[in-house]
């Protein structure tokens, strides 16, 4: 990448490739030429970058949350308080926007913090794909971070540099006052905003086309009654302007602002398009009291974030049909609460733990089940438990087995049933062979336990012998 | 005499009572085992509809919680409707409750990080109606909570069912401590049915009613789940030979 300033011509980014060849950022373009032979300069185009941020940007805030905002020029701020609950909590949430764009053969440095400071410096500073910041720790993880870090313009930085200051620690025990002279307020604004000492509320973007209904309150609001039923209002508002436009609500934010110019925002998310006021009411009113009114809240704001066409179908279709009652609101009210709701369907796989598989809760519903003429452990263990067994080979069950210390003399058996591995899947099945048995113990308990291998080929498995499952 | 006007005015209150409730006291629905033999203990002729149903596992089965899951899907796949599945240890292996009749199109599973939410989604789903039944995987069930989560349930006409299950056999102790539910069972793993062959059998159980509400205990040597979640009465354990798969009640 090669900006141009005035005359001057100079590297602006490179690749990986490149920094290995001993490219830098902000070398002039002649000398990263003559370091590397047949370079690659591809000028540098600020505006399409720009607009391809903000693009990732909008992206972000129908995924991610409710307010986002282009950190200016390479990075996008987000408060997902409230709003990581949907993607299974702060380190999935991480993981999975990381992988998002390595999917897309882009590289992004993830960080979350308490403040916008901080969350920028750790996401610049880190080597890692993602950096989580405990609540409260913001100033051990970034006192050791160079002053470039603390969003201050170059000149500023530089001087600082030529008086000796190295990182944001050591900056910020320094007395305020003679740097406020010699710099201006500048300093001791980006130092405050990085402690979380003054706010630094997000200005979140917009898309036009978000249906958007809000509410401006001459005198500010807090009780959490008040806001439930403002709340229930803007519903009823949303709902109408959905019902216009012919859509249904996947994803719904309510921005509460509050009069100290800070925000805060609750994100609600349906598992299939919804236009139902009281379903769309319950699942804000069970949030409210994550809402902070503070000194008082001036507006709220809900965006239908997420809006999919709402397909109307007749509910009843003769009186004498029993009418099944649909559960996704339900599902919903489990799926803000962050818990984890999901169905399970057949997998065609003889290997146990691969023949069931999650799926969404409100995904079509098949009348698939699975198809075994053998009996199935109730309980399966994560992981096969190692036992002691004596049996004679090779296809008879153990006399006797050891399980957790315990000596289980086996009284019935039935077996073996045999699993072959599946070896289009990993190498190493490619021999490989359970036998599966049912024994029981003389008190009744009744285990289902394997031998790897067939008892003959020793390259089938090392006959070693396993619990898996627990039988009722 | 006094007492005969004491009885007169408690049959009128409890008129005026019944009036009060009108038409919400509708006639209470069961759901029968089909097995004389059980039904007749319980009030109603079978496991109530809106109430709140425990099991437990006996021995290891106090921390597999193996037969008392095989024995509450059973009767899961009997109701109709959706299934609420609330658990916090996922390690059930669907296959087997499928082998009991319940189809995995009506189970909805919800895993919680801890207790107190997997109790928490119990109420939300009993509360909500129209489901068949809602199943929950507990360790503790202090009174307060079940007698929220009974509430919950005679609101909505939903049975909830309770499997208990311990994380060590001495703490199964707990079991004793009362709770609000209607009807509190023990299922134990008794040696499977004899078969004429090498082999396991029928799997069998010992059914031990420990508490139920205006009805009292037994206990029963039933064969396990079959295909469609129903249970049967045998003739208890080792001694029944070839005679074990004939039930109870068809002598």
């Amino acid at each position: 990448m090669i900006a141009r300033s005035g005359s001057k011509r100079w590297v602006s980014g490179a690749d990986a490739a490149a920094r290995k060849s001993g490219v830098r950022v902000g070398m002039p373009a002649a000398k990263a030429q003559a370091i590397f032979h047949g370079l690659m300069l591809v000028d540098a185009d600020p505006v399409a970058d720009a607009a391809a941020l903000e693009r990732i940007t909008l992206w972000a805030l129908g995924q991610y949350s409710p307010l986002v905002a282009v950190d200016a020029p390479d990075g996008i701020i987000m408060d997902t308080e409230g709003a990581d609950h949907l993607q299974g909590g702060e380190p999935l949430m991480v993981s999975g926007i990381a992988n998002r764009f390595r999917a897309k053969k882009l590289s992004a440095r993830v960080a979350i913090a308490d403040t916008w400071g901080a969350a920028h410096a750790c996401a610049r500073a880190t080597r890692q794909e993602s950096v989580i910041v405990p609540v409260g720790e913001t100033v051990r993880a970034v006192e050791k971070l160079p002053l470039s870090m603390l969003r201050l313009s170059s000149k500023i930085v530089g001087d600082l540099h030529t008086l000796g200051f190295k990182t944001i620690g050591e900056l910020s025990a320094t007395p305020r006052a003679p740097l406020a002279l010699r710099f201006g307020p500048e300093i001791g604004r980006r130092l405050d905003q990085m402690f979380g000492r003054i706010a630094e509320p997000i200005e979140p973007i917009r898309a036009a086309e978000l249906i958007e209904v809000s509410r401006v309150f001459a005198e500010p609001i807090g009780a959490a009654e008040t806001i439930d039923k403002y709340v229930g209002y803007l519903i009823i508002r949303l709902v109408a302007e959905l019902q216009r436009h012919g859509l249904g609500v996947r994803r719904a934010d309510l921005i509460i602002e509050k009069i100290d110019g800070t925000r805060q925002a609750v994100r609600s998310g349906t598992a299939k398009p919804s236009r139902d006021v009281v379903w769309l009411k319950k699942l804000f009113r069970d949030r409210t009291e994550t809402i902070e009114p503070g000194f008082g809240i001036e507006k709220l704001t809900l965006v239908a974030v997420r809006a999919e066409p709402f397909e109307e179908f007749q509910k009843v279709s003769a009186l004498v049909e029993e009418e099944t009652p649909d559960i996704t609101p339900l599902i919903d009210i489990f799926g803000n609460r962050g818990q984890r709701v999901y169905r399970v369907a057949p997998v065609a796989s003889d290997v146990p733990e691969r023949s069931v598989a999650r799926i969404a809760a409100a995904a079509a519903i098949s009348d698939e089940t699975w198809v075994h003429h053998w009996p199935r452990p109730v309980r399966l263990l994560a992981q096969p438990d190692r036992i002691e067994a004596i049996a004679l080979m090779p296809d008879y069950p153990p006399a006797s087995i050891t399980w957790r210390g315990r000596k289980m003399k086996v009284i019935r058996a039935d077996g073996p049933e045999r699993v072959f591995g599946e070896w289009w899947r990993r190498d190493g099945e490619f021999d490989a062979v359970r036998d599966y048995f049912v024994i029981e113990g003389e008190g009744g308990e009744r285990l289902w336990i394997f031998r790897r291998g067939d008892g003959v080929d020793p390259a089938t498995g090392s006959r070693e012998w396993f619990v898996h499952g627990i039988f009722a | 005499m006094a007492h005969g006007a004491a009885n007169l005015v408690i049959s009128e209150l409890r008129e005026r009572i019944q009036h009060l409730e009108g038409p919400s006291s509708r006639p209470k629905r069961v759901l029968p085992f089909d097995i004389p033999d059980i039904d007749d203990r319980l009030p109603g002729g079978g496991l109530a509809y809106g109430a709140l149903h425990e099991f437990a596992g006996g021995g290891a089965g106090t921390v597999d919680g193996a037969a008392a899951a095989l024995f509450v899907a059973g009767i899961a796949a009997r109701t109709t409707g959706q299934i609420v599945w609330c658990l916090a240890r996922p390690d059930l292996f669907f296959p087997a409750l499928a082998q009991a009749g319940l189809h995995p199109k009506r189970v909805v599973f919800v895993e919680s990080a801890s207790e107190d939410d997997v109790i928490a989604n119990m109420e939300e789903a009993l509360g909500y109606g129209g489901l068949g039944a809602v199943v929950g995987e507990l360790v503790r069930l202090p009174m307060t909570k079940s007698r929220r989560l009974q509430l919950a349930a005679e609101k909505s006409g939903t049975m909830g069912l309770i499997v208990r299950r311990w994380r060590r056999q001495t703490e199964a102790r707990d079991f004793g401590q009362p709770t609000a539910s209607a009807t509190r069972w023990r299922v134990s793993v008794t040696p499977s049915e004899e078969l004429p062959v090498q082999g396991v059998g029928r799997a069998q159980w010992r059914l031990e009613l420990i508490r139920v509400k205006a009805g009292e205990c037994a206990e029963y040597f039933v064969g396990a789940c079959d295909a469609k979640g129903r249970i049967n009465l045998s003739s208890g354990a080792g001694d029944g030979q070839d005679q074990a798969i004939r039930s109870f009640y068809s002598r």
